[in-house]
């Protein structure tokens, strides 16, 4: 690694010459007074608290806090990477540990958002995190300057060793800690310069893979706690229904069955282990008071989201130019409606939750999270105790995709079975249960009308979006019906189109939906970009350069376009019954474009043979974790396309598990081809942005192959399969 | 009682013979390697070897395999498999919830077919992965057997 000077007079000469450092003010009052008053830093020989995110051993290695939780997206590498990278130590003696939520709380949420969704990790806290790493680095090797009386000028770091260069003497991080961290942190640090980097940007092993392949980690429904009882739930199949009664006397005497607790709108079976409980819940009767809901259909909730599309109660969320002008004017008219179906976020591991509440009042969970502040506010509240009472242990997450964030439904009912048994208890869903009781992402309908002119040029476009609102599901308000994420991708589209009104009709279903990964932007964009392919089609033009043609005023978009186009030879003639398709997104603050290639089998199924994608989050951290995300939300986004569909009969989910709400498999995966074209002035999500454009890229390639537009996803309720 | 041999180590079990080895082994034995997924056979996340064979732990009573040889990703020995020396070479889990089924599933694969064929790999692994390594778990798999072949050469 090369060196760094680090007075602020060398980083003022040299961002000087690379044009400019960052100068960041900071203040960690908080961190500062803790470490100085929990005795961390009166010996040298204890770990030392440098500051919030930082410990230092007195071997030299460096743990790095994560606040934000690992669901498989690497943040417990690139987050640390970011860290390190100002730090300057010796990346391979970095160890990667979670905030504690109680922690965050008594300090004066010194560890900011805990949330991890929204794509946001990475650019919602990189400049704190790299601000902490320069701090700590400024401390240590003053403490270390001061330690010999030399000047800090002479003094460089590299690998957790900081050398006083004239004299050649050295001293380790873990020598300096203790001391470093009773040092007042300076008023302002320099950041180095994206050209100065030497860990980000740089493919860096994850350090959570060890012991992933090795079946170590402890996930939620791995918890064991000393006292600890397994607990199987169902809660009332129609949403909105309650609890009425059960016969608890017909389980009870069932080996290892120790009591069933009735909830408001759920029983449970606490037993010694979870297959005791859960065949016991099978076995045990119980009636619903299902309310108004059971009698809802699928038909009924198409009705409703149709009659949305003509609604008078509609707000404008987006609109410039003359709309209705210009389609009253144009040469020529294109509408479509579309329809995308509910979907259930499945992931592997089912939701789950170990809760002990304690009879001095405090109250323990164990959880697999996106949110361990939301974990600590609900088991707070459904325990009736001070949140300052509340530890949440962050488990690992068998997955997360928007489903273990704001909702804490599993954590609720952990701490209601806990506290009626009055032991610990681990709840676990069984997949049925979880299949049935998501927080799904809403079932949509859209009516596109769009104006086109002599030359095929789009003049104007309206589109009316009727859908029920996640904020309101979430009990948050939509003022008059605004929800801004329900036209995510069609109230801000990046296409220049100069005349626009883009209308929101909230539709109020029974339904709950939630944060499904991407959000609103995997229907908008599947609508949108289907729809485009359509006018292209309408007008005879290839559907890339139509786009292009819209793009003028949107390097960004155009540049990860033609990327993609261009890797994947498009234009270029394709062998027989193979098929193209195109399309691009931005969201989450990154752009990304994908073009899928598909053949037809002389059944009317399909191969899918290739993605390429082309992907710009601005910086880079971690180069093979992007590429990893862009496999995973296009493997997520395939499975929606093909087959995801979640339907309502008799007020319930008809879906279950795996047979009937099927997931695609590794035999019809295709290559997956992912190009970084990062322009390095911004940083942008990546968890989520891959994923809205695979569905309509593959709806365009199917369009190419077939001349008919997909009106409605899944493909499979058209027939159309991968063969 | 039941006997029951797990990686190395037999075990006296007082215990429902209906119940599924998976829950023997996650809520008995703790060992919670194994995962549940489905509880039905169709996501692979508690794949085990039965006598060297993969086996979906979820669908299989506990007294069909008393006589038998279980082993489970705790029992494959740490990193030493080429399969999981591949695993972390091209970095292939994510959240890592289904890979002891994956990684076990692969183990079987490569034992019963040293140098599967692409096609060998479709029919084999069937196991659900929602965070989508499954690219990954085909070339790492490949590369496994690449390692094999060299190793006897
Ligand atoms: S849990 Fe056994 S196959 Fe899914
Ligand atoms: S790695 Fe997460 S389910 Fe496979």
């Amino acid at each position: 690694m090369p060196e760094f000077k680090l007075t602020r007079r060398a980083f003022l000469i040299q961002s000087a010459v690379a044009g400019g450092g960052l100068l960041v003010g900071f203040h960690l009052p908080a961190a500062r007074t803790r470490a100085a008053q929990s005795g961390v830093v009166t010996a040298d020989v204890q770990p030392a608290e440098v500051n919030a995110w930082i410990v230092i051993q007195p071997d030299d290695s460096v743990v790095i806090r994560v606040a934000r939780s690992e669901m498989g997206q690497g943040i417990f590498t690139a987050l640390p990477m970011l860290v390190a990278e100002e730090l300057g130590c010796d990346w391979n003696r970095v160890q990667a540990e979670y905030v504690s939520a109680n922690d965050n709380l008594r300090r004066n949420k010194v560890f900011q958002s805990m949330g991890t969704g929204g794509s946001r990790s990475i650019r919602g806290s990189q400049e704190y995190l790299r601000t902490a790493g320069a701090v700590a680095r400024e401390l240590l090797v003053t403490a270390a300057a001061r330690r010999w009386g030399v000047a800090i000028d002479d003094c460089r770091v590299e690998n957790s060793v900081i050398t006083h260069i004239p004299s050649g003497r050295t001293l380790g991080f873990g020598a300096v800690a203790a001391e470093a961290a009773t040092l007042q942190p300076p008023e302002a640090v320099f950041l180095k310069e994206p050209d100065e980097w030497q860990l980000i940007g740089k493919p860096v092993k994850r350090l959570d893979v060890p012991d992933k392949i090795a079946g170590k980690p402890v996930f939620g429904t791995d918890i064991e706690v000393p006292g600890m009882l397994h607990a199987a739930i169902h809660a009332c199949p129609v949403f909105g229904g309650r609890l009425k009664g059960f016969d608890a006397a017909a389980v009870e005497k069932r080996p290892g069955v120790v009591k069933v607790v009735g909830l408001d709108d759920a029983v449970a079976v606490v037993a010694e282990s979870w297959w005791q409980a859960q065949q016991a819940l099978l076995a045990l009767p119980v009636t619903w008071d299902e309310a108004d809901n059971g009698q809802v259909d699928d038909a009924a909730i198409r009705a409703n989201l149709e009659a949305g599309l003509t609604a008078e109660q509609a707000v404008t969320m987006a609109e410039h130019g003359k709309p209705e002008a210009a389609l009253a004017s144009a040469e020529r008219q294109v509408e479509a409606t579309f329809f995308a179906p509910y979907l259930a976020h499945a992931t592997m591991e089912p939701m789950t939750c170990t809760a002990a509440v304690h009879k001095d009042g405090r109250v323990e969970v164990w959880v697999p999270t996106q949110n361990a502040t939301s974990s600590l506010e609900a088991a707070a509240r459904t325990a009736g105790v001070d949140p300052l009472q509340v530890e949440v242990h962050n488990t690992q997450l068998g997955g997360g995709f928007g489903r273990r964030g704001a909702n804490q439904d599993y954590t609720i009912q952990a701490v209601q079975i806990a506290r009626t048994v009055g032991r610990p208890v681990k709840l676990m869903w069984s997949r049925e249960e979880d299949t049935q009781h998501d927080f799904y992402r809403p079932a949509s309908m859209a009516r596109l009308k769009a104006a086109l002119n002599s030359e095929g040029r789009l003049t104007g476009l309206t589109v009316r979006v009727a859908a029920p609102s996640i904020l309101t599901s979430l009990g948050m308000k939509a003022d008059d019906g605004h929800d801004p994420f329900a036209l995510q991708g069609l109230a801000d589209s990046f296409y220049d189109v100069p005349n626009l009104r883009a209308d929101y009709a909230l539709r109020r279903l029974h339904v709950p939906v939630g944060f499904w990964r991407s959000v609103n932007h995997s229907q908008n964009a599947y609508f949108r970009e289907h729809f485009l392919d359509q006018l292209a089609g309408a007008t005879g033009q290839d559907p890339y350069t139509f786009r292009l043609g819209l793009l003028k005023e949107a390097p960004k978009q155009r540049a990860v376009l033609e990327a993609a186009a261009e890797h994947a030879g498009w234009g270029t003639p394709l062998p027989e019954k193979t098929f193209r398709g195109i399309a691009v997104e931005t969201s989450y603050g990154s752009h990304c474009a994908q073009v899928v290639e598909l053949q037809l089998e002389d059944d009317g199924r399909f191969r899918l043979l290739r993605v390429v994608c082309a992907i710009d989050p601005g910086h880079v951290v971690n180069p093979d974790t992007i590429a990893a995300q862009v496999e995973s939300a296009v493997t997520y986004g395939l499975t929606a396309a093909l087959f995801g569909e979640i339907t309502i009969g008799k007020g319930r989910v008809e879906q279950g598990n795996f047979d009937d709400y099927p997931m695609l498999t590794l035999r019809d995966m295709p290559v997956v081809e992912t190009h970084l074209v990062p322009s390095g002035d911004f940083w942008g999500g990546v968890g989520e942005p891959p994923l809205p454009p695979i569905a309509p890229a593959l709806c365009n390639a199917l369009y190419a192959a077939t001349g008919k537009p997909i009106q409605s996803l899944p493909l499979s309720a058209h027939g159309l399969r991968p063969a | 009682m039941l006997q029951l041999k797990v990686n190395g180590q037999t075990h006296e079990l007082d215990i429902d013979p209906d119940t599924p080895l998976l829950w023997v082994l996650r809520d008995h034995l703790h060992l919670h390697g194994t995962k549940y997924g489905c509880g039905t056979g169709l996501c692979g996340s508690c794949t085990v070897h039965v006598d060297d064979r993969a086996v979906r732990a979820c669908l299989v009573p506990v007294s069909a395999v008393s006589s038998k040889v279980v082993t489970t990703i705790e029992g494959l020995g740490e990193g030493s498999d080429a399969v999981q020396q591949a695993w972390r070479e091209l970095e292939v889990p994510q959240c890592g919830y289904c890979q002891p089924g994956m990684i076990m599933a692969s183990v079987a694969l490569l034992r019963e077919k040293p140098s599967p064929t692409n096609a060998d790999i479709d029919a084999a692994i069937t196991n659900i992965c929602r965070c989508g390594t499954y690219n990954r778990v085909r070339q790492a798999l490949l590369a496994a057997a690449r390692k094999g072949e060299a190793s006897d050469a």
